[in-house]
């Protein structure tokens, strides 16, 4: 059961990619006005919604198997936060129908479930904090209300890409990039992480602990960055000696892999800015260069006016009564419920703004990219930077 | 306070933009071409008063702007709680102060010193929690006041000013005016829309309601946020801690008095590769066999005293029930919830020695001494007695050499026996502690061998009483109801009048145009009206120098 449900979650994957060619596909369709139905993006829903079954039957196989619901650590969160994004997509693609929102949804989707892949995948028993339906309702709520709100992101992606001036260097053309570039670096930290995985890279270092205790560690990839006081152990003899050593009190590790992570981006970044000659955003420009912007722009609020509902009730409401049950407290200032807070406070900021301020269009835009950023700081940074009591078993 | 009286006969308050009624603007709009809907031109007291210093605290607090300001505040605020622990996760026995330096180095020395280690319970922070909840208030009140009398007031027949300036607008000849009028009426019922006709008018409404979620959903923040205020009100909410040893029954701190529980039993459980579920196998490999907790429980009876409190006498008790406190399932009782969180395994409780002679390793018989009460006495029979002179629970020696107790808890047991023999009538005296034995007074015959140590699980429970959260459940709900009227419905309104033999038709919606638009296609499908334009998209392409839009 449990090898049915991986292979079932590998066919979504390689179907999502399979769609996004389709999506491409219907851009280049329409740029040369033919007319009749447009067959490239009926394939492409059509591929994406068997993907989505295929990924659902990951879902429901994997949880036959555990006997809980697959969404009990970081791999499982968020491969289902995949999962949701795409379901999302296959809605508001009913209501809009809106090709190039597949184009660049499925994209993020896929980089989403590639970033979990990278996680350890075998099924965990559950701690007795997690034993609990709240589990299911308050965590697939939560998702499910991020994913809504992250294709707000895309929406408004594509709005910027359109509408951003690429014939001269400017603020909005720099943070453009930026966002590019920490696509690339995900997808870095992936191509990076399989290549080592697959190598079978191994060194194990000694090292002081801030608590001055001898411990060990082992890295699965290349030590740029050593532990405090580290030293390779006997078996790991030959192995590269790190260039730098770092305090006690920084992770050694994971600091290393955000730098081979960012090194792959970077190099990434730069043959695809040779090969293209010229910025991502300007390279994407032509794909979208029949988007009709206000119906993106509605897009991206109608997104955040359906998300928002959803991921209060999940991420806070639901939180709260799970809390007040397993923690004996609704609220605990726990990084992870503060950063729920501050995502909850930004899309009450965004609405408001644009509400009553009026902040249509590219304001609007670059306030769901932000959103976005947030709400992935609090998925990638607090699980696995700050880490409370939400801190998943199995990051190590 | 002057009135605005419009020609159409409405009186209006005063800075009200366009007539509550007829629509019809009151103030010069200059070349605007749309009116600004927002709020129905009502005259908002912040827009219209701004004398005095209450006017002036009143149209500072209503403003959209502090609000979204105050909001940014509070994320910074939060965001950088988040920095380093805050100090009621860093462990309970460190100087803070000390703590953040050694472990953060300058940067955790000056997140103390700022006093950020505590800044959710800061002054400052709950004074921005405070302030948004004036923001609240003062935003809601200033508008929906206003927003409700305009809607209750507007009038169905609407002056051409106020058609003319709608965003969706248009005009259109039909052949047969009536029967076109007729046919959109009832269409628009089909939809669902509340249709009023005057004079041959229509206006056509529908999901008002919707325009109260915003109001709605405050005061369910607002009830929140008294709920979360209430909690430091005495007697609202009880937080506390208590350690049950396995086998003891003692009072339940916070209930003054009214209930007690005894422990049965601590269980600790760990996931065992073998005895559960296989798939889980490669996860139990990675952390290690029995090293990933699967149960932590307290067996307990709830007992509740009767009759009245008589102090130093052993309380009466009934049982009121048995249960077994897991972590996600806590015991409840009378507005009270106790909860598994914490435990302590394998605690001395008992200590045994045999007497035995020391040359011939021959036995007299067994002492245990209860590490928390112990005895002075232990009759062996046969003439062989045991006398406990002194008990040290937690055993050192003092700063004179004599020895002495750390505390009570028995973390290190020592003992002053007196032992009693036939042939040692006057008895021996022998100091026994962990791997030593002292004979202060010469050679003993006898010694007290040591026979083992009985131990138990301690749980740590947290007692719970909060009366606040009801209050708190129910701003949520009507937060959440607030919500979702808001943002899953919208407010369309439809107008079409007959000016001057032509259809005049105009609409607006207070959000999801795009709807709108779809639905005002399928309305005029096939009755001969055009669909009205969309003057917002029309300005922008003009202004986008008339660059080609894709498909809808």
């Amino acid at each position: 059961m449990a090898q049915l449900s991986s292979t079932l979650l590998y066919i979504a994957f390689v179907l999502y990619l399979i769609g996004t060619f389709f999506f491409g596909g219907a851009i280049r369709d329409k740029r040369k006005e033919r007319q009749g139905k447009d067959r490239w993006s009926q394939f492409g829903i059509a591929v994406t919604i068997i993907g989505f079954l295929a990924q659902v039957g990951y879902f429901v196989t994997r949880w036959i198997a555990a006997g809980h619901a697959p969404v009990s650590n970081l791999f499982e969160f968020t491969t289902f936060f995949g999962m949701m994004l795409v379901a999302a997509f296959i809605i508001i693609y009913f209501i809009y129908r809106l090709s190039v929102l597949g184009l660049f949804a499925l994209p993020v989707a896929l980089l989403v479930i590639a970033y979990a892949s990278m996680f350890p995948r075998e099924i965990s028993p559950l701690i007795p904090a997690l034993q609990s339906d709240w589990l299911h309702i308050h965590v697939t709520t939560a998702a499910a209300g991020e994913a809504i709100l992250a294709i707000s992101f895309v929406a408004g992606l594509i709005y910027l890409i359109r509408v951003v001036d690429q014939s001269k260097p400017s603020k909005r053309t720099f943070w453009l990039e930026v966002v590019m570039f920490c696509l690339i670096t995900t997808l870095g930290f992936v191509i990076v992480s399989t290549a080592f995985g697959l190598s079978g890279y191994e060194a194990k270092f000694t090292w002081i602990d801030k608590n001055k205790q001898t411990a060990e560690v082992i890295y699965d990839m290349p030590a740029l960055v050593g532990p405090h006081k580290g030293e390779l152990a006997k078996e790991s003899a030959g192995r590269m000696e790190p260039l730098v050593e770092m305090p006690a009190m920084i992770n050694a590790k994971k600091l290393n892999t955000v730098l081979w992570s960012l090194m792959a981006g970077t190099v990434l970044y730069i043959l695809l800015r040779l090969g293209l000659r010229k910025r991502i955003a300007a390279a994407l420009q032509p794909l979208v260069k029949n988007v009709n912007l206000d119906l993106t722009d509605e897009i991206s609020y109608r997104a955040v006016a359906i998300g928002f509902p959803v991921f209060t009730l999940g991420a806070l409401i639901f939180a709260m009564i799970w809390a007040q049950i397993a923690w004996t407290r609704f609220w605990g200032w726990d990084p992870k419920e503060v950063w729920a807070l501050i995502t909850w406070l930004f899309y009450a900021a965004f609405l408001h703004l644009r509400l009553s301020k009026g902040w249509h269009g590219e304001k609007s835009a670059w306030l769901a990219v932000i959103g976005f950023a947030i709400i992935m700081f609090n998925l990638v940074a607090v699980n696995l930077v700050i880490a409370g009591l939400h801190s998943y078993a199995g990051t190590s | 306070m002057e009135q605005v009286k419009c020609e159409c006969g409405h009186v209006n308050p005063h800075g009200t933009a366009f007539c509550e009624s007829c629509g019809k603007p009151l103030v010069d709009l200059g070349e605007r071409p749309l009116l600004d809907m927002r709020y129905e031109g009502s005259a908002r007291r912040s827009q219209t008063y701004k004398k005095t210093i209450i006017d002036q605290i009143w149209a500072f607090f209503s403003s959209v702007k502090v609000g979204v300001a105050l909001i940014v505040i509070t994320l910074v605020a939060s965001a950088i709680g988040t920095i380093f622990p805050q100090q009621m996760y860093i462990p309970p026995n460190v100087d803070p102060a000390e703590y953040y330096k050694q472990q953060y180095g300058w940067a955790g020395k000056l997140y103390y010193e700022l006093g950020f280690n505590n800044l959710y319970g800061s002054w400052w922070y709950i004074l921005l929690i405070a302030l948004i909840g004036v923001s609240l208030v003062i935003c809601s009140l200033d508008r929906v006041i206003p927003l409700y009398r305009a809607l209750k007031r507007q009038g169905v027949k609407r002056h051409p000013h106020f058609l003319e300036r709608q965003r969706l607008f248009g005009v259109s000849h039909v052949s047969d005016l009536d029967k076109t009028m007729a046919v959109l009426k009832e269409r628009l019922a089909a939809r669902r829309y509340h249709v009023r006709e005057e004079g041959g008018h229509l206006l056509a409404e529908k999901g008002r309601f919707s325009r109260w979620g915003p109001y709605v959903n405050h005061i369910g923040l607002i009830i929140f946020l008294i709920g979360a205020m209430l909690r430091s009100v005495p007697g609202m909410y009880t937080d506390r801690v208590m350690w049950i040893p396995e086998g003891e029954t003692k009072e339940i701190p916070g209930t003054n008095g009214r209930y007690f529980l005894k422990s049965e039993k601590f269980i600790f459980e760990t996931y065992e590769k073998g005895k559960d579920n296989e798939v889980f196998n490669a996860a139990i490999d990675r952390v290690g066999n029995g090293m990933i907790a699967k149960n932590y429980q307290t067996n307990v009876v709830l007992y509740k005293r009767v009759g009245p409190v008589i102090p130093g006498a052993k309380p009466k008790l009934e049982k009121v029930k048995e249960y077994p406190i897991r972590v996600n399932e806590p015991l409840k009782f009378d507005h009270y919830a106790l909860y598994q969180v914490d435990f302590r395994l394998n605690e001395p409780k008992a200590m045994s020695f045999q007497l035995a002679d020391k040359q011939s390793g021959k036995t007299f018989g067994t002492v245990t001494v209860d590490l928390y009460d112990p005895k002075e006495s232990y009759n062996l029979g046969h003439g062989y007695r045991v006398e406990l002179l002194s008990y040290f629970p937690d055993f050192e020696f003092d700063e004179d050499g004599n020895p002495s107790t750390k505390s009570r808890v028995p973390n290190n047991p020592a003992f002053v026996f007196k032992m009693y023999a036939p042939d040692r009538p006057k008895g021996e005296v022998s100091f026994v502690a962990i791997r030593q034995t002292i004979e202060p007074f010469g050679d003993n015959k006898y010694k007290m061998a040591f026979a083992g140590l009985q131990t138990r699980n301690v749980s740590g429970l947290t007692v719970r009483r909060d009366f606040t959260l009801w209050i708190l459940g129910l701003g949520g709900v009507i937060f959440m109801i607030g919500l979702i009227q808001g943002m899953y419905w919208n407010h369309r309104r439809i107008w079409v009048q007959r000016i001057n033999g032509e259809l005049w038709i105009a609409a607006h919606t207070n959000k999801n145009w795009f709807g709108l638009k779809n639905e005002l296609r399928r309305l005029l499908d096939g009755t001969g009206v055009a669909m009205p334009t969309d003057r917002l998209e029309e300005e922008k392409q003009a202004g986008q120098g008339g660059q080609a839009h894709g498909t809808a």
